[in-house]
């Protein structure tokens, strides 16, 4: 490069001649050569913020291809991944606490139409009524011919339906696979599983929702995938609720009963280890709900859960733990039991006259309507009301059961002094068996609140102290007592100490009062009395007895019974080792006992 | 020496290449091959459900004791009582074995089996 000299002599010495300033043409020089050193340099700048745009873009391009390819493939399961259970997103199965299925899943087809499709719709719809009888072959032929695009035929087919379909041969006629909810038992524990339905559907699958109890109590649970299929695992016991829904049924047919329910409780833990109510469905083809009549007396009506009724006598029990809690009485305390008990207009009656006195054991063994009416009267409205209310009636029982949450027990809007008596002996306040098994159940564990639970192992918190321990064995040997010299004599069943109360509740009229034929028998029996384990609740519905010369509707001749056969069968099974002793220790004992 | 660390990068290249091509056909075989078996998982597992659902069904409480009625002159079964429950003092010790004679004297055993006496 040829640099231009600062001070060019030629025009150094011109413009000496002429009589300028040489000095002003050297500044001019360097003006210039600054002016050409400030352009490379910005040059040069200028292409490295060129070059950093460029990276800029570049970059930025290179993230929104990658955004836009996302945005556009379709989404396929990684393939790479390992096939857990998370694989199978159906509904969880249900298990019996033994892990024995109460409910799972099977792989069916659904059938549906797409008419534009079809070769010969008349012939399609003869067909088909032909294999599914009760579809109408006009009413078919008009929707294959009609506009629509797309109809459901069938929800659910069989494996022989389907290739029936399949021989057929028509394009418009097409499958998909559905999950259906089996549940292998039938009617076994009907109430407490309930049943399951569609909900939202398509071709490709369908939603399984559970519609009444534990499926619905649970249908979250059941539904979600992270729990990687593992079932869930109820606290019933499968050979347990069989025989006790057998023994239940004989009962009902025998007593020429209406209905009857049966609960049986463990009082350490609150575990229900059967839940019976009769007549029952079968929840893989759960019947319509009744649209006439009343609702209690459909058979998807939860008698031991949603039912609440006055239990009579059975309450007495509570009376007489709430005296002996309080102090107010002992068991040896004389109570004045002379009838009729006269209350402003009201007359209370035993069933028969026990004299002028009896001891609290007594009116309990005896069960003397006006000796608990007299202990409710020592205890007072507002103690009792409390007293029951901690005991669990003033609230639904919290079993996870779907229909549970509904089922509050009716209270007297006025507690009065007359509510304190009535209620003493179990009328002017309905509960459903749950309920009262809940409370028996409390007594039984020491007086420690027990909350009943439809879950195996399921961790609850120690229940809150109602009664103390001694007046719960106390309470626990009246009871004894009721079996062996009381009103519950048919409920002895050797080996097992059973204990009980029995209560016959006169059926109210929807009208108002009460009938005089009517009756809700029932037995609450704990078993064995000296160290209780389970609770049983057993309800009938207007029971009659008449084998002998008189009819008789007592829960002595009807409930007992068959609560004692109910403990008789369920109580070996429950593993309870009867506490005789071995008739005699050589190998014909075993054998009488095989034969 | 320039042309031949050319023509060994040239070779190094097409090495490569030929490994690249075929980990890639190893791997979409290998995948293909998981696809298969997951998918074949899926169907036995599909199996398997169909086979616990009728298990139960065939185990279920009321069929069992319709079975055990049955065949009552067979099997004589009953409901559990607790007169079943047994202490086991009731088991007796097994019957001791009869103590072969033969062994005590084992001239003997063989003067048996050789059919001398």
């Amino acid at each position: 490069m040829i640099r231009t000299p600062l001070r060019p002599l030629a025009r150094i010495l011109s413009a000496r001649e002429r009589g300028e300033n040489p000095d002003v043409i050297e500044r001019e020089n360097i003006r210039q050569r600054r002016e050409a050193a400030r352009d490379a340099a910005r040059g040069r700048a200028e292409w490295r913020l060129a070059l950093l745009g460029i990276a800029f873009v570049a970059g930025f391009a290179t993230v929104g291809a990658r955004m836009a390819m996302l945005a556009a493939t379709e989404p396929v399961e990684p393939q790479i991944a390992s096939a857990g259970d998370a694989i199978l997103a159906a509904r969880a199965d249900i298990v019996d606490r033994n892990g024995r299925v109460l409910a799972t899943n099977l792989l069916t087809h659904s059938l549906y139409a797409q008419p534009p499709m079809m070769v010969d719709p008349a012939r399609v719809a003869t067909e088909l009524v032909k294999i599914f009888p009760d579809l109408h072959a006009d009413r078919l032929q008009a929707d294959f011919t009609g506009p629509r695009k797309f109809l459901w035929i069938k929800k659910k087919i069989s494996p022989e339906q389907m290739q029936a379909v399949h021989d057929i041969g028509d394009p418009g006629l097409l499958f998909g696979p559905r999950e259906m909810r089996l549940y292998p038992n039938g009617q076994l524990a009907a109430h407490v599983l309930g049943g399951a339905s569609f909900g939202r559907e398509d071709v490709g699958s369908a939603e399984l929702v559970g519609v009444a109890g534990v499926e619905k109590a649970f249908d979250g649970w059941l539904r979600d995938p992270a729990n990687e299929g593992q079932p869930l695992r109820l606290s019933l016991d499968l050979t347990v609720q069989s025989a006790v829904e057998e023994v239940l049924a004989s009962g009902i047919r025998l007593m020429q009963a209406k209905a009857g329910t049966a609960v049986l409780l463990n009082v350490h833990t609150g575990e229900i280890a059967a839940l019976a109510s009769l007549p029952d469905f079968d929840p893989n083809a759960r019947p319509a709900p009744l649209t006439t009549g009343e609702p209690g007396d459909s058979p998807l009506f939860n008698r031991a859960v949603q039912g609440v009724y006055e239990l009579g006598s059975t309450f007495k029990v509570f009376a007489a733990a709430q005296a002996l809690e309080l102090g107010l009485v002992t068991p040896q305390t004389m109570i004045a039991t002379r009838g009729p008990l006269v209350w402003g207009k009201f007359r209370i009656n035993d069933f028969h006259d026990y004299g002028p006195q009896l001891s609290v054991t007594d009116v309990i063994v005896e069960s003397s309507n006006i000796g608990a009416a007299r202990i409710a009267q020592m205890i007072g409205a507002e103690q009792q009301r409390d007293f029951l209310t901690r005991l669990g009636f003033a609230a639904a029982t919290g079993v996870e059961l779907a229909e549970a949450h509904g089922a509050r027990p009716l209270l007297p809007p006025n507690w009065s002094e007359l509510s304190t008596m009535t209620i003493a002996y179990g009328h002017g306040l309905s509960a459903s068996p749950l309920h009262l098994a809940a409370a028996y159940a409390t007594l039984a564990n020491g007086g420690s609140r027990v909350t009943p639970t439809l879950l195996a192992g399921a961790q609850k918190p120690l229940g809150a102290q109602i009664v103390s321990p001694a007046v719960a064995a106390t309470i626990m040997s009246m009871l004894r007592q009721v079996v062996t010299r009381g009103t519950a004599s048919f409920g002895e069943v050797p080996g097992y100490e059973v204990g009980g109360k029995t209560g016959t509740a006169d059926k109210p009229k929807p009208t108002g009062g009460y009938y005089d034929d009517k009756v809700i028998a029932t037995f609450a029996a704990v078993f064995p009395a000296q160290t209780p384990e389970y609770v049983l609740v057993l309800t009938l519905d207007e029971p009659v007895e008449n084998a002998g010369s008189e009819t008789r509707r007592t829960a002595g001749w009807t409930a007992v019974p068959v609560g004692a056969e109910v403990i008789r069968r369920a109580a070996p099974l429950l593993g309870l080792r009867p506490s005789y002793q071995p008739v005699a220790a050589t190998a014909a004992a075993l054998n009488l006992a095989r034969n | 020496m320039r042309n031949l660390i050319y023509l060994l990068t040239a070779l190094s290249v097409m090495g490569l290449a030929f490994w690249a091509y075929h980990e890639n056909y190893q791997t979409k075989a290998a995948t293909s091959e998981l696809a298969r078996l997951q998918s074949q998982i899926a169907s036995l597992r599909e199996g398997l459900a169909v086979l616990n659902a009728e298990w139960a069904y065939l185990n279920r409480p009321d069929r069992l004791a319709e079975l055990a009625m049955l065949n009552f002159a067979r099997l004589e079964l009953f409901p559990m009582t607790g007169a079943q429950f047994g202490e086991v003092m009731q088991v007796a010790f097994p019957a001791p074995e009869p103590a072969p004679a033969a062994a005590l004297n084992p001239v003997d055993a063989i003067g048996h089996a050789e059919g001398r006496p």
